[in-house]
């Protein structure tokens, strides 16, 4: 008797668009993904563990490797965690710096993620049109620490440095062009007919299960859940700014992709606000030549470019942590995964993973 | 524009050489043959060695960056040293491989590439072999290349490869069918399919304005025949890897690419002939002192960018939506145009123009 076979299929370590190290086992009914086994772990580095062994301040270049694409996030997470800890007020420029480094990183993320999607469909053009863009943000970045991707700029109680004179001028003509940017985009990515007919109502996230599955993010809120740290528990000085939460309601790759789209928007809205009001001032807190937080633990969330960033802390009033924990929010949301794939075409397989946006960095730890 | 074509006459040297040392005709007629061939493989390569080079500053400028840059004036002698570097790789066949599939898998891509270029009339009196069946024999010909991708991928016993010789199958004899019959109607409006006389009917309008629905589903067709651009389903580099490509290295890889450089210039050669005039000058500019052969170059390499433009534009297609496409819409298309065709020649002769 003739009967079809299922295959399975190696996607990964090393395949083009794992986006890293990430390795699945796809169960093939001829093209159709019938299951999807994730395997994670292959750069595993034991962040947490080796925070144990560094001062607090020490443990500032390690958080730069988790989500390395936005790796301003991460430093403030951490640094805002231990200010926490230890009750610290930020000066006002640092602050305002720190937003705009902080969504200049987002910037710099949701680039990378909108020419990587483009990317998984072979649509090489976009993704260099967006490398050409965000080439100019690593500029500015580097200009203010002399790093484009591990920035470890973020210090306990401030920032190390004062932004340079020729950042200003460069950021200014940045937010010029950036509408243009966006439009480029949507005209050469969003309005593609191929694009669309592949994404919409692909891999479809309900509201109901991202929220059992704990997802946040960008991915949340194409699936219609109003949530983002910056509005829901304002941390640092994000009260102060006007900026929308986009929310889109399908749910499916293309929302995905889109609402990466219309957060770059108000990244550059929250920036020129920054801009606007940032004022002079020192840029570093009175802090102690050797940190030594009280006895206690500290539980602190910003919002990630991949979703809700969390760094809990728990101090035994030594020099270094007893304990530190990330909540990563790639990790979690790489949980859906196989669940959204299922029974879509193994094309379409490396979309949704493309849209849930990952860094293996992250995800490991 | 007479007499002018410098191959043509030292294809009539050649000729006349030859019946003076008192050859018989059968030699005569082998050693001519012998000759052309070398001459459209030494056009094969030399295109071949261009068009890699042109394909990634195509792509450069659309994307707005440099493109090889280091060898040479603009980096003009980059694909001369990147063929070195492939001959001089190590040629794996891994383990588990059929070995005798495997191998003459690569060779048997090249063979159709090749063997079209018999019946491509590149200039005035310049073609190999006119055939009867001219555009039949193309298509046949072509079609054939499937099988080299299908053994690749079996070959290869890898599971990538596999679904890649799989959807090339699918994909080319899907697109086989609008391909015909977009040609079907300049067969019809010629009435032969003998490659002079299509390109002898087009000395005053050229066949893509009367068929310009058939040039279109032509070049749509071309692309998935070619297994390019939004179309490249068999090599799927970011799902499948490289399809059939994948087990293979050095220059048994190369001779895939070299073949689909081929495979390019004989459809847009094609496309050139059926759809815009051959080796004809543009109407109007018949004066000037250009060869006919220049002519027929500068169209194929006008197609050429047609083809890396859309390449470099589009994303790939879902297999499932390149299936519909091209049951749903293109054989449709295409069977309207031979009916449109059809009605319109039979209006044309009861008017009796």
């Amino acid at each position: 008797m003739i009967k079809t076979q299922e295959i399975s299929i190696n996607m990964g370590p090393q395949h083009p668009s794992t986006h890293g190290v990430f390795r699945c086992v796809l169960q093939l009914d001829g093209e159709t993904v019938t299951n999807i086994t994730n395997h994670t772990g292959y750069l595993h580095r034991g962040t947490e563990k080796l925070a144990e062994a560094r001062t607090y301040t020490q443990v500032i270049p390690y958080t730069d490797r988790l989500d390395y694409i936005g790796a301003m996030l991460n430093n403030t997470g951490y640094v805002q965690t231990v200010e926490k800890l230890m009750g610290l007020e930020i000066p006002e420029r640092a602050e305002y710096i720190r937003i705009i480094l902080q969504e200049l990183s987002r910037i710099a993320n949701h680039m990378l993620f909108v020419g990587c999607y483009a990317l998984d469909m072979a649509g090489f053009t976009g993704w260099m049109y967006t490398f050409r863009d965000r080439e100019r943000v690593l500029d500015m970045l580097e200009m203010v620490c002399g790093s484009r991707m591990t920035f470890s700029f973020m210090r306990i109680g401030g920032v190390p440095e004062d932004l340079p004179e020729e950042f200003f001028p460069a950021l200014r003509s940045f937010l010029d062009d950036f509408p243009k940017m966006i439009e480029e985009y949507n005209g050469l990515i969003t309005g593609n007919e191929i694009l669309q007919a592949r994404s919409k109502g692909i891999g479809v996230l309900s509201k109901e299960m991202a929220l059992a599955y704990g997802v946040t993010g960008p991915n949340l809120r194409a699936s219609g859940v109003n949530y983002d740290v910056r509005k829901a528990e304002p941390y640092g000085i994000y009260d102060r700014f006007e900026f929308d939460v986009p929310v889109l309601e399908n749910g499916d790759c293309f929302d995905r992709y889109y609402i990466r789209v219309l957060e770059m928007e108000q990244s550059a809205r929250i920036i020129r606000q920054a801009l606007e009001q940032i004022p002079e001032g020192p840029i570093m807190a009175k802090v102690p030549k050797v940190i030594k937080p009280p006895v206690g633990e500290a539980y602190h969330l910003v919002e990630g470019t991949k979703g809700l960033l969390g760094y809990y802390i728990v101090s035994d009033g030594s020099t270094k942590p007893y304990r530190l924990h990330i909540h990563s929010p790639s990790f979690v949301n790489l949980g859906v995964f196989p669940e959204i794939s299922k029974g879509h075409n193994i094309q379409d397989t490396v979309l949704i993973l493309a849209s849930i946006d990952i860094v293996l960095g992250e995800v490991d730890r | 524009m007479e007499n002018i074509n410098l191959f043509v006459l030292l294809a009539n040297w050649l000729r006349q050489w030859l019946e003076g040392v008192g050859a018989s005709p059968d030699v005569i007629e082998v050693v001519m043959d012998v000759f052309g061939t070398v001459g459209a493989l030494v056009f094969i390569l030399l295109n071949a060695l261009i068009l890699v080079l042109l394909e990634r500053k195509a792509a450069a400028f659309f994307q707005q960056r440099y493109g090889p840059n280091r060898w040479g004036p603009k980096g003009v002698f980059q694909t001369i040293f990147d063929s070195l570097k492939l001959l001089s790789k190590e040629d794996i066949i891994p383990k588990a491989v059929d070995k005798w599939v495997f191998k003459i898998a690569a060779y048997l891509i090249f063979i159709p590439a090749i063997l079209v270029f018999a019946v491509i009339p590149f200039g005035e009196g310049m073609i190999i072999s006119d055939l009867n069946i001219g555009i039949f024999y193309f298509v046949a010909v072509a079609s054939t290349a499937t099988l080299a991708f299908l053994m690749a991928g079996w070959g290869s016993n890898n599971k990538y490869s596999l679904i890649g010789g799989m959807r090339s199958v699918a994909q080319m004899v899907s697109y086989e069918i609008p391909l015909v019959f977009s040609l079907v109607g300049v067969v019809m409006l010629t009435g032969s399919m003998k490659m002079s006389a299509i390109v002898a009917a087009q000395t005053k309008v050229w066949f893509i304005l009367p068929q310009f629905l058939a040039f279109l589903v032509y070049f749509i067709a071309g692309h998935a025949e070619l297994n390019r651009g939004p179309f490249d389903m068999p090599e799927g580099e970011q799902e499948i890897v490289a399809g059939p490509y994948t087990e293979y290295s050095g220059m048994r890889w190369a001779l895939f690419f070299l073949a689909e450089y081929a495979n390019l210039v004989a459809v847009c050669s094609i496309a050139t002939t059926m759809f815009l005039g051959g080796w004809n000058p543009i109407p109007g500019l018949g004066f000037l002192p250009i060869p006919t052969y220049v002519w027929f170059v500068l169209k194929v390499y006008f197609m050429i960018m047609l083809f890396m433009w859309t390449r470099w534009t589009f994303p790939r297609v879902r297999i499932d939506h390149l299936m519909h496409f091209g049951w749903k819409v293109l054989i449709p298309v295409s069977l309207v145009n031979i009916l449109v065709t059809g009605i319109g020649i039979k209006i044309y002769q009861w008017m009796g123009w």
